[in-house]
């Protein structure tokens, strides 16, 4: 069997251009997998539902925007916003990403290569 | 084989660091289970609004349900040392998807494409699209028993692969296969001239 080639396509489709119109240059710091600590001295008092449901979820120890959102079930652009504002209001925190503005360094790959043949 | 889930919900105390890998490829390729299987937490999905001409959503102020579509995220957690854990994120290959990716994309490691032999075409696309965007992959041809795999020059002369380009075959449900596919993406990561790049910068 030959298999099909992939750049014989290439006059019938042209690489797309992911434009997509990034609606929401605001919030981009928080990525799905930001991790997030609920902080110690939060008053809830004033918070919605669900930023309260959000708190308690959070109170428990660390979690991605990602799970966060799949807990509460709601829509990950959702939560990153209401993350967002619980962050600016001091009721959580993220935990350093640091790498994520300049890519990971080497010792983070390395570390993450030494997890992964360790599960083989 | 499988993972064991371990039922707990947090992650440890000391882990500090999250890295991300995207799963990609076509309807029905393993991509689910691939995450499943290298995961430490039940399977977790969200989903992701957009607009039907393919912005992601973050404010609903204004728009209408006739102008959104949502798409379903499947992802995965493994905790791989004291400090740093992985996502995985089975995200669909198809077209329309494409804009969900460069969210998704963003600060990712790298992309592992999944094949399946008996339509290795519909995983053309993505590869093109992955090059474009300049992120790292490698291909992992699942093996569905049904076609014979051919051998893998033949294998990467389809996909065209530039010869640093990882190329496994893989079974999504076994535990041994897809760390291996991991790891297999991650070692071309730190191989990269980019990542060199970064080092002496
Ligand atoms: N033999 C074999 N079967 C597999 C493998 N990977 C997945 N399957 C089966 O193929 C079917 C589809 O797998 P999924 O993991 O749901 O595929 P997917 O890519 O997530 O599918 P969509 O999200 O619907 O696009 C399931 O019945 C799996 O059990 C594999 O490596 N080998
Ligand atoms: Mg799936």
């Amino acid at each position: 069997m030959s298999p099909p080639r992939r750049r014989d396509r290439e006059a019938l489709v042209r690489p797309y251009l992911i434009t997509g119109g990034r609606a929401h240059p605001t919030r981009n710091t928080l990525d799905l997998t930001t991790l997030i600590q609920a902080t110690r001295h939060a008053d809830p008092s004033l918070l919605s539902p669900e930023q309260r449901r959000t708190l308690r979820l959070c109170s428990g120890g660390s979690l991605s925007i990602a799970e966060i959102a799949a807990h509460l079930e709601l829509p990950a652009s959702v939560t990153r916003v209401m993350v967002a504002d619980l962050v600016d209001q001091g009721h959580l925190a993220t935990l350093s990403t640091e790498w994520q503005q300049h890519g990971p360094d080497r010792e983070l790959l390395q570390e993450v290569l030494d997890g992964l043949r360790a599960l083989r | 084989m499988g993972s064991e889930p371990s039922g707990e919900v947090y992650l440890p105390d000391t882990v500090r660091t999250a890295v991300k890998v995207l799963v990609v490829g076509p309807f029905a390729v393993g991509k689910s289970t691939f995450v499943n299987t290298l995961s430490e937490i039940e399977p977790l999905h969200t989903e992701e609004t957009m607009t039907r001409d393919g912005a992601v959503v973050d404010d609903l102020h204004g728009i209408t349900d006739k102008t959104t579509t949502t798409v379903a995220l499947d992802f995965g957690r493994r905790t791989l040392s004291d400090r740093v854990v992985l996502y995985m994120f089975g995200t669909p290959g198809q077209q329309r998807f494409l804009s969900m990716w460069e969210d998704l994309a963003h600060g990712a490691l790298g992309a592992l494409v999944l094949a399946d032999v008996a339509r290795l075409e519909d995983s053309f696309d993505v590869i093109s699209v992955l090059e474009d965007r300049g992120l790292p992959y490698g291909v992992a041809i699942n093996d569905f028993n049904t076609v014979e795999i051919p051998p893998h020059e033949e294998l990467r002369e389809a996909f065209d692969l530039l010869p640093e380009i990882p190329l496994v075959t893989c079974d999504a449900r076994d535990r041994s296969a897809t760390a291996r596919a991991m790891v297999s993406l991650v070692e071309h990561v730190l191989a990269s001239p980019l990542q060199h790049a970064r080092e002496s910068a």
